[in-house]
């Protein structure tokens, strides 16, 4: 068991690394979608949501699991058009001018 | 069979996780953000296909009425938010996010302890901690956006024994998460952790101020990735850690730029209650300034823009309350016109978010290449002839580089003073979110024009075109 929890300390440790080193240096323009941007991955906990949810039967676990499917859904989604949305602004200028 | 099934799985999380480093990876950059943004959504779409796959997964009528109404709340949200209300659409993101994953916690501690009668010491720990976070990040966010929309008063809420009672309360969270750790077995217990996780969230916010938003939505930000961390540490998922700690890492560093920008350490936005109504502060250094100004007319205002070499615009939150950002550029096209050669000034903490204003110029169609950071812009100065402040007010004090008992003392600032002429819009003489008086305001190449953003800039517009 706490091999287990080791083990994701040693991903969760290094994942961070990993994201300090990527997104350093982001421009200003940038700083709104990139937040909104990873905002959006943060809905991945929706995978834990659907694990669940998933299960035959009703009880309280799938009950809640069902409502965290629908909020992280809501999160992803929205999310990632809003970014786009976002980021198609940008992209405009760069043809006009 | 099964076996194979599960690799697969596993394969997909790792093709997931490698696709969200990559997207964050491009969103760093402006001609590859739109295509970053893509590969994450794509890697999410992996992931949760992939988990649908998973043969714990049974009953799909229900999930898949969560995930279309989810989907259908998520992308009308979408369309739908006006761009200055951007801050407050990431905001309820956040607290969403941290909504879920608290539930899946919850739900999981749930599960275990009906199956098994009892939790294990460590799936009880990392669900207390997952409650906790997601807890935060919830009403915390929730907060964050009632007082972006204006529901409650951006101010400082502050109330007597505030930080005895926080106390009281970490306290009694610790007491409780102890006992848990020993006595699993009490969803009470467990319960009560959950509330007070919850009433952490929104007294973390109560006491900071509207100008102070930036860092408070960035650290949310991270929060809500640490909470998807602390999901996968309950359901043994290394791909949710990864992707939990990636939008950790990312928010903590917006935090930090935010800091950075106002010289203030991160302890102080989130617990020195500052701004609003702290009056009597900066008193003592500004006494000796002469307290009179000048206004002037849009006419007078559109001349001294017209006939300018170069002018810069320096936009702050009031523009974006007023919504005047398609007239600001409208102005700078007819000064372009007229030969002035127009750029914008960008404070890294001007509005309420992080790149808040660029995104803002960027829907009324600037070219991103005309706005300029602080940093930049400001060795320019001297050879500007008029500094066009819109609603601007802190980032523009020169307080802060020397008044050193102004409590924005030592917060870069853009050196709006040090240009021929500025002019200033602004609704009227009252101080900025810090409570600070701007001494800019009463310099002698200093003219003020007083107004709604909106209607002093389509005024302004419609003088330049008659010059």
């Amino acid at each position: 068991m706490t091999e287990g929890l080791l083990t994701g300390l040693v991903v969760f440790v290094l994942a961070s690394f990993v994201g300090f080193e990527v997104i350093n240096k982001v421009p200003p323009t940038l700083h709104t979608p990139l937040m909104s941007g990873a905002n959006a991955i943060s809905g991945i906990a929706v995978v834990g949501a659907l694990l669940i949810a998933g299960a035959q039967e009703w009880n309280v676990t799938t009950i809640l699991g069902l409502i965290a499917v629908v909020l992280a859904t809501v999160n992803v989604v929205g999310g990632f058009l809003v970014t786009d949305r976002m980021l198609q602004m940008f992209k405009k200028k760069e043809t006009t001018t | 069979m099964n076996t194979y099934l599960n690799t697969g799985i596993e394969l997909a999380y790792l093709t997931a996780a490698a696709l969200f480093i990559l997207g964050l990876k491009k969103l760093g950059s402006p001609a590859t953000a739109r295509n970053g943004n893509f590969l994450a959504a794509v890697g999410m779409l992996i992931a949760i296909i992939a988990t649908l796959l998973n043969q714990s997964v049974l009953d799909y009528e229900w999930i898949l009425v969560g995930i279309i109404a989810g989907s259908l709340i998520g992308a009308i949200a979408a369309q739908k938010v006006a761009m200055t209300d951007m801050p407050q659409m990431v905001g309820i993101f956040n607290g969403v996010g941290g909504a879920a994953s608290s539930l899946v916690a919850v739900g999981e501690f749930w599960r275990l302890l009906d199956a098994n009668g009892t939790v294990p010491l460590d799936a009880t720990f990392i669900a207390i901690l997952g409650v906790l976070i997601g807890g935060v990040t919830l009403t915390g966010s929730l907060l964050a956006f009632a007082k972006l929309q204006g529901l409650i008063t951006g101010s400082p809420v502050t109330f007597p024994f505030q930080q005895p009672f926080n106390f009281l309360l970490l306290a009694s969270f610790l007491a409780g998460s102890v006992y848990l750790l020993i006595q699993p077995a009490n969803p009470a217990i467990f319960l009560t952790l959950t509330t007070i996780s919850l009433l952490f969230g929104a007294l973390f916010v109560l006491p900071i101020g509207g100008g102070d938003m930036p860092v408070v939505v960035s650290l949310l930000n991270s929060f809500s990735g640490l909470a998807a961390s602390a999901v996968g540490f309950i359901l043994y998922n290394n791909m949710l850690i990864v992707a939990g700690a990636l939008v950790g890492a990312s928010g903590l560093i917006l935090t930090q730029i935010m800091c950075k920008a106002m010289n203030r350490p991160l302890t102080n936005v989130l617990f020195g209650a500052f701004g609003g109504d702290s009056v009597a502060v900066g008193g003592a250094g500004g006494a000796e300034i002469d307290k009179t100004y000048r206004s002037i007319d849009s006419e007078e205002g559109a001349m001294m823009l017209g006939y300018a070499r170069s002018v810069v615009i320096v936009p702050g939150y009031g523009m974006a309350v007023a919504q005047a950002q398609h007239g600001v550029r409208e102005l700078a096209a007819q000064l372009e016109k007229m030969g002035v050669d127009v750029k914008y000034a960008i404070h890294p903490v001007a509005g309420r978010m992080p790149g808040h204003m660029n995104v803002l110029l960027a829907e009324a169609n600037v070219a991103y290449d005309r706005l300029y950071d602080m940093d930049d812009i400001n060795t320019e100065f001297e050879r500007v002839d008029v500094a066009l402040v819109i609603g601007a007010n802190d980032v523009v004090n020169p307080a802060a580089r020397n008044d050193n008992s102004s409590p924005i003392y030592g917060m870069p600032i853009i050196d709006v003073d040090k240009a021929q002429h500025a002019i200033v819009i602004k609704r009227s003489m009252r101080t900025g979110f810090a409570g600070v008086d701007n001494e800019l305001f009463y310099k002698d190449k200093t003219t003020m024009l007083f107004g709604s953003a909106q209607d002093v800039v389509s005024k302004l517009v419609g003088e330049v075109k008659q010059l």
